[in-house]
């Protein structure tokens, strides 16, 4: 039943609970358990929008402003993504979140033999600095902020953000810009990884200290607990890896004698809403407290305002299921639901045929819906946090706090962040987990509504998916034909000399210590193409082998 | 001397997509199932999963495709396995592949579809199947 | 069938299916072997061992690099261990050498250990044989530690590296608890890690001492196994290392040990193979024979004692001609 361990007596009452993150629920919880636990409004909690956090970042939180949510846009060609991104601003949205497709992820451009069929199909298909003129013509840079859904080649998209702006008469310190560029996450989960991981650490630390000393308005990192979790991390090591892995760029940057407190400030996160209710809500509490004590005590941050636990928690793909697809439509709603009851600033939620294929209009206009539905008419945005002070919400609080350190606990015994993805610790624990949580959802030890156990044979499930009628993405052939007749025109008309100089520049600041980003930005304006600043990158790094993951 | 007949199986991702949490969640639920699993790991061309399999003489090549490209990338593997002799080696196909591409896979050679969602024990059986 | 001439002439479909084939224990793969065998006995064969994680994997994918460099043809036997629950197993070796994958003078084959705990069976030395005769001029077998398996990999290899990593508690006490096996290149992976020159050191005495016993015995030539560095993640050291087992190999010819290997090998080999053909002779009698039928009657109606039957049987119905 549901996603954690129930058992339960002959009579179908429930004896047991174990969560996913390992913690045993009680049937009933009272003053003693607070008391047990040692629990004090001022050490625990504290009021909203004080130290540490737990009930939230600012005092009024809801109430002064609704959640924040975010789409994610990003279509075959430059051109498409530009209409798109006029439609929403509108529409009112003031922040973009861009989707690039697999070939750019990767750092190939349109014409490379292994972009065939990718190209344009999960996202903008950009080669050069001219597919960047192009989505963003007449956007205005200095109002709207871009999110850039990109972690291999992050480095390269922030130069060609940046050189866009350029273009276009804006100066760097008015550009606002948050790249995911989280690579350690992809290389435990989403899989969008070029280099060996000291490499990808080092791009990464070289993208926050250019951010630090040149583009104040930007937000260099944002840490995707979201897709550890996909994977198969529990809920705490969701937590506990997104901390860890943050602690990495934070030792790769003080190492080049920049102090924490400026810059940790402009770390946000990304974060998985699925799995049990009341394990989430306690699990974003915990979080949002531990980070800020992390900062506080390890690093000696000061500044309130930098202990902050910025981010999107957000629906997560891996809790729908294929099976019945209108399910997840009630499934996100409760995800979101969850999200709000976490206090989180900024949301989003997967669409119900997300588990098919990139979401149709359709769909996406309905999780804007939802999420709607949750602020503006039910009233989520009453009170503060309105479960404090519950036995049941803050004895799980402390309880997942003290799992999360465990976990942590666990990746600085086996050497660190770098070193366990590296060696493949992290990998190894989560794909087992993965494994066992599958045959678990299989046998109906775990309950997925939708999803008929192998055991009661007869009903199998796809029976019933065969019947599902759900709306599918087309690809479209032309889009690549027209990135390669761009490429072609491009090769032929920029400057050669431009591009080769600034490319061997750029091989030089890689084989050394410099800062790639201010070489990064002059192939950029040289139109040097993603392929070939991340040919460069691929000569001189390597590319990573993955450890054995069983 | 063990003389069993293992099945042999590479699992492979091909292409750019990296999501390969159901390829290795696949690969131990086959390894459980008593096969031999070569696990070629992620972005592998389709050169590099013919010569993979003609070196380890494996009876299935499972692909998990999640990106959607999976009817293009599935038409260019069997030409090239055709053209490579590889025809005693059959070609099954998992991830993301909506119920009614399935006809169309078979028809151009796919040995079996196993769409997300699908059980272990209906991929072992199926896979099985092949073999009897 | 795979085609003899076609495995000849080191096409890879041909000696892959072979080796499938052999492994499989199919008798008549056997007959095919035997047409073979006479083109065998060229390549240099390298044996890699160590515990799992120390870089076995990540260390051949740079040598095979570095003989690639100097044109020679490269095969690989990885073995990694079969599950003991199912049987099963996932062989992920070539995870860290995909990118030779499309080289066509590369020829990496994986294969489980299938119940050999950690050592190697015949069909590995099967599988080497038909490497060799497709002409690769170097033979990297990559296994964990030696085992109890029937071919030790000392045995099958010319030359063998055992690897390990710094810091792990090689030390004198191993060798004085005979622990430590033997080998003619000892490496030390991951040398970006601290610890290394500790590692290295207790190795070089761990060495010396094993010397001083085999003088002892062996008044042959003696080769003193030397230390190795290498970081297998930069391929630092990895240059080196390919040389030391040229050179190792060299010593042998020059010595001419090469040949007292090759016999070593050859009685080896023609046991296993002795056991393996008896067996299969006495499944197909148990399966066929009415004679054993009957003897097996004998027995449920307490005829005949089980120790009494056996000792009836192998006497007097199993030929061995
Ligand atoms: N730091 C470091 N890591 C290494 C080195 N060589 C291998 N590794 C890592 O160690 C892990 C195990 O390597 P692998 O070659 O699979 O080991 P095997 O089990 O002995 O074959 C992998 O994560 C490698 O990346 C090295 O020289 N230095
Ligand atoms: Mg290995």
């Amino acid at each position: 039943m549901g996603v954690a361990k129930y058992t339960k007596d002959e009579k179908g009452a429930i004896k047991e609970v174990i969560y996913q993150s390992g913690i045993k629920v009680k049937p009933v919880y009272g003053p003693e358990d607070l008391e047990k636990a040692g629990f004090t409004y001022e050490q625990d909690l504290g009021a909203p929008g004080d130290y540490p956090f737990t009930r939230s970042l600012h005092p009024q939180s809801y109430r002064s402003r609704a959640w924040t949510t975010r789409q994610y846009t990003g279509f075959g060609t430059p051109e498409e993504t530009n209409k798109r991104f006029k439609l929403m601003i509108a529409n009112g949205q003031n922040g973009l979140n861009v989707a690039f497709d697999l070939p750019t992820q990767m750092g190939y451009d349109s014409d490379h033999p292994l972009a065939e069929g990718e190209v344009g199909r999960v996202g903008m298909a950009i080669d050069s600095l001219k597919d960047f003129e192009t989505a963003f013509a007449e956007i205005p840079l200095d109002r709207i902020g871009s999110g850039l859904t990109i972690n291999g080649v992050a480095t390269i998209m922030m130069a060609m953000y940046q050189a866009t702006a350029e273009k276009f008469g804006y100066s760097k310190d008015q550009i606002s810009t948050t790249p995911q560029n989280d690579i350690l996450k992809e290389m435990i989960g989403r899989g969008a990884w070029i280099f060996p991981v000291e490499h990808g650490v080092r791009l990464v630390g070289d993208s926050i200290e250019y951010a630090v000393k040149e583009l104040p308005k930007s937000n260099p990192v944002s840490i995707c607990g979201y897709h550890i979790r996909e994977s198969g991390a529990t809920p705490a090591q969701e937590i506990a890896y997104a901390f860890e892995i943050a602690k990495a760029y934070i030792d790769t940057v003080t190492a080049r004698g920049i102090k924490p407190e400026d810059f940790v400030g402009r770390f946000s996160f990304n974060f998985n809403v699925y799995g049990n209710l009341w394990e989430q809500i306690a699990k974003f509490r915990a979080a949002r407290k531990l980070w800020a004590k992390m900062l506080k005590t390890e690093y000696g941050v000061t500044d309130k305002k930098k202990l902050f636990l910025r981010g999107l928690f957000g629906g997560g793909g891996s809790g729908l299921t294929k099976e019945q697809p209108e399910n997840n439509i009630m499934r996100s709603a409760y995800y979101a639901l969850g999200a709000a009851l976490s206090g989180a600033q900024t949301t989003a939620l997967c669409s119900f045929d997300e588990a098919y294929t990139i979401p149709t209009p359709r769909s996406a206009l309905l999780s804007l819906r939802t999420l709607e539905i949750l602020m503006d008419e039910v009233g989520l945005r009453d009170t503060v946090d309105p479960l404090a002070g519950s036995y049941f919400i803050e004895t799980l609080t402390l309880e997942m706090e003290e799992k999360i350190i465990e976990e942590m606990e666990e990746v600085q015994k086996w050497g660190g962040m770098t070193k366990s993805i590296s060696e493949g610790f992290i990998q190894r624990k989560v794909s087992r987990q993965a494994y066992e949580y599958e045959k678990g959802l299989q046998s109906g030890e775990y309950r997925k509504v939708g999803i008929v156990p192998t055991s009661e044979s007869g009903n199998r499930p796809e029976q019933e998916t065969q019947k599902t009628d759900v709306e599918l993405h087309e690809y479209n052939q032309e889009w690549a034909e027209k990135s390669k007749v761009n490429l072609i025109e491009l090769r032929r008309t920029r400057n050669d000399k431009d591009v080769s100089d600034s490319l061997k520049a750029l091989e030089k600041a890689a084989r050394g210590t410099d800062n790639v980003m201010p070489y990064l930005v002059t192939c950029c304006h040289a139109y040097a193409t993603v392929g070939e600043m991340a040919g460069v990158f691929r000569d001189v790094f390597g590319e990573w082998n993955e450890p054995e993951f069983y | 001397m063990e003389t069993t007949n293992k099945i042999r199986v590479l699992i492979a991702k091909p292409g750019l997509d990296g999501h390969d949490k159901g390829a290795k969640i696949v690969a131990l639920a086959l390894r459980d199932a008593g096969m031999e699993v070569i696990y070629s790991g992620l972005h592998q061309t389709l050169n590099q999963i013919i010569q993979t399999a003609t070196q380890e003489a494996v009876d299935v090549i499972g692909l998990s495709i999640m990106s959607g490209a999976h009817l293009p990338i599935c038409k260019r593997l069997i030409t090239m396995m055709k053209e490579q002799g590889l025809d005693d080696i059959r070609l099954i196909v998992g991830g993301v592949i909506p119920y009614q591409d399935i006809p169309e896979l078979k028809e151009m050679g796919v040995a079996a579809v196993f769409p997300g969602g699908i059980s272990f024990e209906d991929i072992i059986t199926g896979m099985n199947k092949l073999f009897e | 069938m795979p085609e003899i001439v076609a495995i000849l002439q080191g096409n890879q479909r041909a000696g892959a299916r072979m080796i499938r084939l052999l492994e499989q224990g199919k008798l008549e793969a056997l007959t095919l072997l035997k047409q073979l065998y006479p083109h065998s006995g060229n390549a240099f064969i390298i044996g890699i061992t160590g515990s799992p994680g120390v870089g076995k994997s990540t260390l051949i994918d740079d040598l095979i690099t570095v003989f690639r460099k100097q044109s020679k043809r490269v095969a690989v036997i990885a073995v990694d261990p079969s599950s003991p629950f199912s049987g099963g197993a996932i062989l992920g070796d070539r995870l860290r050498m995909q990118r030779h994958a499309t080289d066509k003078n590369v020829f990496i084959r994986s294969m489980a250990s299938r119940g050999q705990t950690g050592g190697l069976s015949r069909a590995t030395k099967d599988a080497a044989i038909v490497m060799d005769a497709m002409g690769y001029d170097i033979i990297l077998i990559e296994t964990v530690g030696a085992g109890q398996g029937e071919f030790d990999i000392a045995t099958l290899a010319h030359s063998t590296g055992i690897v390990r990593i710094p810091g792990t508690g090689d030390g004198i006490q191993a060798v004085k608890a005979g622990i430590l096996e033997t080998g003619d290149v000892y490496i030390v992976n991951k040398c970006d890690r601290p610890d290394v020159d500790a590692s290295v050191h207790a190795l070089t005495m761990m060495i010396g001492m094993q010397n001083m016993g085999r003088q002892t015995s062996h008044p042959s030539p003696k080769w003193t196994p030397p230390v190795v560095k290498t970081n297998a993640l930069k391929g630092t050291g990895v240059d080196e290392l390919a040389d030391t087992f040229l050179s190792h190999f060299d010593f042998l010819k020059k010595h001419n040990l090469t040949d007292q290997t090759k016999r070593n090998q050859e009685t080896l080999y023609f046991k296993s193979l002795l056991k393996d053909l008896t067996l299969a002779k006495i499944h197909s009698f148990m399966e066929t024979s009415p004679a054993y039928k009957s003897v097996l009657k004998r027995i449920q109606t307490h005829e005949m004692d089980p120790i009494s039957a056996a000792e009836h049987v192998v006497n007097t119905m199993i030929i061995l001609k």
